[in-house]
């Protein structure tokens, strides 16, 4: 199942190199990753492949939402059809 | 990948515009419940609820989880019961509605809807005994909601369940008195009512659908509001394409999540509902998105014009984003329910006329308005024979949900709480009607319904 993961917060050292420390630890393969930084502002897009992953899919949402907290940022994980049904005909 | 602005652009909609899936409504047939005996007839029908959506709810949380997108309300639908219990041996029909109420709490939906009667042409014995029932029924269950179609394009008018209606709204409203006349936020009074709607308090499975189908409603008023602050000042042409492509965002969503449920709970794909609910949070309001257009208040001279526009364009936009439109699909104004429309009531601005014009032009019709606990039955009824009359010539539905609330006067509010928010006493007109209700019999159906 392929999923959006997105980041958004301040930005800091080290977020991307957390993200995907998780979603490797959870065997969830990164397909794809664009980022930018608008005035201290961080926005971090995430096409990921949550097939093979370890853990169930409510707890992956947990996981990186609790590790968005800890470092004051939004992180989310929604299934990458719902963009799709969204913005593409 | 998809660009990064329509995602964000997603993000911001669900976090900060309230966009959310209304609704997920199982139909259910109840037909085979039938039963000479009406504990026996209960308890199939518990029985078969039960048994038929025991996975909704939790099929609901685990789209919400993995779309990322809530999914406000879990709800069921069931054969109007005037059918199914007809042929059971009793005069009481307050134990279906029980059996419903237990049924919907086992498997943890918000609300069941279906303690229903089909009465426009003539009332069956059946029909009778359940309208007789709704005031008990509704002040000893929580969650059952009940509906009655007085009237059709086809049909015409039931002028004697249309005075019927106006006593047992008043029934309904004295007998739930100590919860402000709550009883009668969960009543509906129906002119051509549809058989797939998932929205309440007026959803039941309808005879020509399925044995079980997975009905999806829509919303979204804060979405279209925002989008139609970036077009401000620009001509109504651009107000009605900004409206469709939202309108199409939201449907497409919608038809993702209904297709989703159904394929994991095994159960057909009926319709989704392509309407504008509001609720009372701030920034979910169908009232701003028309003050939005120009108006300086809902209820204002030009309002009628606006919420055809906007009713018209949000079908337009969402009728290609599903395989499946139907239900009710268009603007709800439910007085107590939308903040803007709270607010304009309680100014003076928007009348129970300007309302009834309004429902003219979009879906459905005098939505959750509280009037003064001393409003007649008569006049309550006058007031559904109007609406009635709206809905069979316009060839659309039209409802009726007032609450005539005990004790209160024009100027005071009834708090529901909740989705249903809190209701600004409104006037009625103080002429009597008394002895135009009083004939009873049928209000012949329109020419144009001569359509073979």
């Amino acid at each position: 199942m392929r999923a959006i993961v997105t980041v958004i917060g301040r930005d800091q050292v080290g977020i991307i190199a957390a993200v995907c420390a998780l979603l490797s630890e959870k065997n969830v393969n990164v397909l794809d990753i664009s980022q930018t930084v608008l005035q201290e502002y961080f926005t971090m897009i995430m096409l990921v492949d949550a097939s093979q992953a370890t853990v169930p899919f409510a707890r992956l949402r947990e996981d990186l939402a609790q590790a968005g907290k800890e470092r004051g940022l939004d992180i989310r994980v929604q299934r990458e059809d719902i963009f799709d049904a969204m913005h593409r005909i | 990948m998809i660009n990064t602005n329509d995602i964000l652009q997603t993000i911001r909609m669900i976090d900060h515009q309230h966009l959310d899936v209304r609704t997920i409504t199982m139909g259910i047939n109840l037909l085979d419940c039938c039963d000479p005996d009406p504990h026996a007839a209960c308890r199939k029908i518990y029985d078969k609820i039960t048994a038929s959506a025991d996975k909704l709810v939790k099929t609901g949380e685990d789209i919400e989880t993995e779309f990322g997108i809530p999914i406000v309300n879990k709800r069921i639908s069931v054969t109007p019961m005037a059918l199914a219990a007809g042929a059971s041996r009793t005069s009481d029909y307050v134990p279906f509605a029980a059996a419903m109420d237990r049924a919907a709490k086992a498997v943890g939906v918000n609300f069941i809807g279906g303690f229903s009667a089909l009465v426009h042409k003539g009332m069956t014995g059946a029909d009778k005994k359940l309208i007789a029932a709704i005031p008990e029924a509704l002040a000893v269950t929580d969650v059952v909601c009940s509906s009655v179609n007085v009237g059709s394009t086809k049909a015409g008018i039931n002028m004697d369940a249309v005075r019927l209606m106006g006593e047992t709204i008043k029934a309904c409203a004295e007998r739930t008195a100590d919860k402000g006349g709550f009883g009668c936020a969960k009543l509906v009074v129906f002119c051509n009512a549809v058989e797939d709607n998932p929205f309440m308090a007026g959803a039941f499975h309808g005879v020509g659908e399925a044995e079980r189908v997975i009905n999806v409603g829509v919303s979204g008023p804060g979405v279209v509001h925002h989008a139609l602050q970036a077009v401000k000042g620009q001509p109504f042409d651009v107000v009605a394409e900004t409206i469709k492509k939202t309108a199409f965002q939201v449907t497409r969503m919608g038809q993702l999540v209904a297709r989703e449920a159904s394929a994991r709970l095994g159960v057909p794909f009926g319709i989704v509902d392509l309407s504008l609910a509001p609720t009372p949070a701030i920034g979910d309001s169908v009232a701003r998105i028309l003050e939005e257009m120009g108006l300086e208040v809902c209820g204002a001279h030009g309002t009628t014009a606006a919420l055809a526009l906007l009713n018209d364009a949000v079908k337009k936009g969402g009728v290609m984003a599903s395989s499946s439109v139907g239900g009710l699909s268009g603007a709800f104004i439910p007085v107590s329910e939308d903040e803007g429309m709270i607010a304009a009531a309680q100014s003076g601005a928007l009348t129970l006329d300007k309302l009834e014009a309004m429902t003219c032009v979009c879906s459905v019709g005098l939505d959750m308005i509280a009037v003064p606990g001393d409003t007649s039955a008569a006049t309550l009824s006058a007031i559904i024979a109007d609406e009635a009359a709206i809905g069979m010539v316009n060839q659309k539905t039209t409802a009726v949900r007032l609450i005539p609330a005990p004790g209160k006067r024009v100027g005071d509010v009834v708090e529901f709480g909740g989705l249903l928010g809190s209701a600004p006493v409104m006037p009625c007109h103080t002429g009597g009607a008394g002895e135009f209700v009083a004939r009873g019999g049928r209000i012949p159906a329109p020419l144009h319904s001569l359509k073979n």
